[in-house]
């Protein structure tokens, strides 16, 4: 086991994103942490919630929520480990709802769970930025708030806290505040200090050698890939870990890219609870897997949170072909023109259509390196229709090609139909932070 | 030989909404300094093309050796809305690596080797094509 610093409070970073790996709970556990915080929640996360919640009210949330409380039983049922996620994604109610359902079956009895609630503002659209489409037309509109209910929840004795949408690494400053006493009118160098810390924490192994930019090849174990840990003290300093039984790594790189990872004016950091200044953090590789994090600043936060909602955009689908040499390139490139022509006299109205040539510059565009002939070429064709109907029609004016066009060779590059699917606009804006905090509501229960 | 910026640094690309932003990483000091003379918005601007519909903003974080730069709607729409197949922009870090640099003279970048994992211990079948 990594070792402890004196007073210090042990955070895990369990999940990174609605899909990930809950097998890697059961490494974070054998270090014993004090709180286990699951991000469950991208921006993109939202969009298909809002579509699974359109098809059927009672769903909304994140719904590997039962497969990770599963590992994490054991800890949570003595007491251990306390549990805080964003799984409740637009739905909180409906994921406490299964977990009613599901306590005598998965053995929950006796769990004490609080659900936060006030982030979805759909019901309040007259606090919602003027420039925002009109309400009833909104999948979702959610405001970003911070750490006061979830630290309400675990003062109230919650083993469980779900929230819906807060900001990522308020999951891991709640645990902080409420331990550690830090006043939320405070020391704002405090609140930064632990909302860097779950920065950090909240992509899981992104900050363990995933993703790395730098030596991938050479990070230890990369099939058992450890999850971050922290410790943290009173002072806002923290270590940054990982499970000493499973692979990953945690030095300078990894943890630097983890800090600056979809920050944008690293000067100031905007967040719920605090300004952060992530130009002030020091980071000092201590060896073994073992990063301090240190010297944080931070300002107090503005008097707004963050909303983002969604429109229904239309349709989209694609399709990827594949082509060999010779003339790979051009064969592609004949065959998306064609595909054009072909959908343009069907009569079928396209409102956008890209083309990408994978093997040449799909990824990379103008940037790409300038190379020879590509031995094999995938093309990507993507569209977007105004209906469903005309959407899935689209395939079936390109496919005929291998047949019925001149180049030759054209083989699918993967199999299945292309199958429409809803696009959303998001919506970003600010909203008054009191009078969305005047909504919020902490509902504590035992299961 | 041509020295681009992979030869020197590493990068990681992160999205919101339709902005992309490539946080850049250099092994030490003196690369740091290079990077900040030589990588600068406006350069990276007109590399990344089209591909950058709006505005390439830097910032410099010395305590990390790092730069950042915010490209705003850099991604065709944006997640649920982007025709891209990245469309959260993934692999944009990439882009930036190929940018040149002038006037200098590096050892090229460190690289994987052709099969990573071919003698690793835990590994089940035959080696990849």
């Amino acid at each position: 086991m990594q070792p402890r610093p004196e007073g210090a409070v042990r955070i895990a970073g369990g999940q990174g994103f609605y899909g990930d790996a809950p097998a890697a709970l059961a490494d974070l556990l054998t270090e014993e942490p004090d709180y286990v915080c699951l991000e469950a929640l991208a921006e993109l996360t939202l969009a298909i919630l809002a579509k699974d919640r359109r098809r059927d009210e009672t769903l909304g949330y994140t719904r590997d929520l039962p497969l990770y409380l599963m590992e994490l039983l054991p800890a949570l049922l003595e007491g251990r480990a306390r549990v805080i996620t964003n799984a409740g994604g637009i739905n909180p109610p409906a994921a406490l709802a299964l977990l009613r359902e599901a306590a005598p079956a998965m053995g929950l009895g006796g769990v004490t769970v609080a659900v936060v609630t006030g982030d979805d503002l759909r019901a309040r659209p007259e606090l919602l930025p003027p420039e925002f489409p009109p309400p009833e037309q909104l999948e979702f509109a959610n405001a970003y708030l911070g750490v006061a209910g979830i630290v309400d929840a675990l003062e109230r004795g919650a083993d469980l806290v779900i929230t819906g949408r807060v900001a990522d690494a308020a999951l891991f400053l709640a645990p902080l505040v409420h331990e550690h006493g830090w006043a939320l009118d405070g020391d704002p160098d405090l609140l930064a200090a632990g909302t860097v810390v779950g920065h950090v924490l909240e992509c899981s192994g992104q900050a363990t050698g995933g993703n790395h930019g730098g030596r991938w090849w050479d990070v230890p174990e990369p099939w058992r890939f450890g999850f971050p840990l922290a410790d943290v003290t009173a002072d806002g300093e923290a270590i940054v870990t990982k499970p000493e039984v499973a692979g990953g790594r945690v030095d300078f790189d990894t943890v630097r890219q983890q800090l600056l990872y979809e920050v944008g004016d690293p000067t100031a950091y905007l967040t719920p609870d605090v300004v952060v200044d992530m130009t002030s953090v020091r980071l000092e590789d201590l060896g073994g897997d073992r990063v301090r994090i240190h010297g944080v600043t931070g300002s107090p936060a503005t008097g707004t949170y963050k909303v983002v909602a969604a429109t229904a955009d239309g349709y989209a689908a694609d399709l990827s072909l594949a082509f060999g040499w010779p003339d790979a390139g051009a064969k592609a490139r004949a065959t998306a023109d064609l595909a054009r022509r072909r959908i343009d006299v069907a009569g079928i109205t396209l409102d956008d259509w890209h083309v990408e040539l994978f093997g040449v510059n799909a990824l990379h565009g103008p940037a790409a390196l300038p190379a020879g002939e590509p031995p094999e070429v995938v093309l990507r064709l993507a569209w977007k229709t105004a209906d469903s109907d005309s959407c899935a029609a689209v395939a079936r004016h390109v496919i005929p090609l291998a047949l019925s066009g001149p180049p030759p060779g054209m083989t699918p590059a993967g199999r299945g139909r292309p199958r429409p699917s809803g696009l959303l606009a998001l919506h970003t804006g600010l909203v008054d932070r009191a009078a969305v905090d005047a909504g919020v509501r902490v509902h504590v229960e035992t299961l | 030989m041509t020295t681009r910026v992979a030869d020197l640094a590493f990068a990681r690309p992160g999205d919101k909404g339709n902005d992309a932003d490539l946080s850049l990483f250099a092994p030490d000091r003196a690369t740091y300094d290079l990077l900040v003379e030589q990588v600068t918005a406006d350069r990276v601007r007109a590399h990344l093309g089209h591909l950058v519909a709006g505005e390439v903003r830097r910032w410099e974080v010395p305590h990390v050796l790092a730069l950042k730069f915010l490209c705003t709607d850099a991604l065709a729409g944006g997640g649920p809305s982007s025709l891209r197949a990245d469309n959260l922009g993934k692999t944009l870090a990439g882009a930036l690596l190929t940018l040149e640099l002038e006037g200098v003279d590096a050892p090229p970048r460190a690289r994987p080797p052709v099969d990573p994992y071919r003698h690793a211990d835990w590994r089940l079948e035959r080696p990849s094509p």
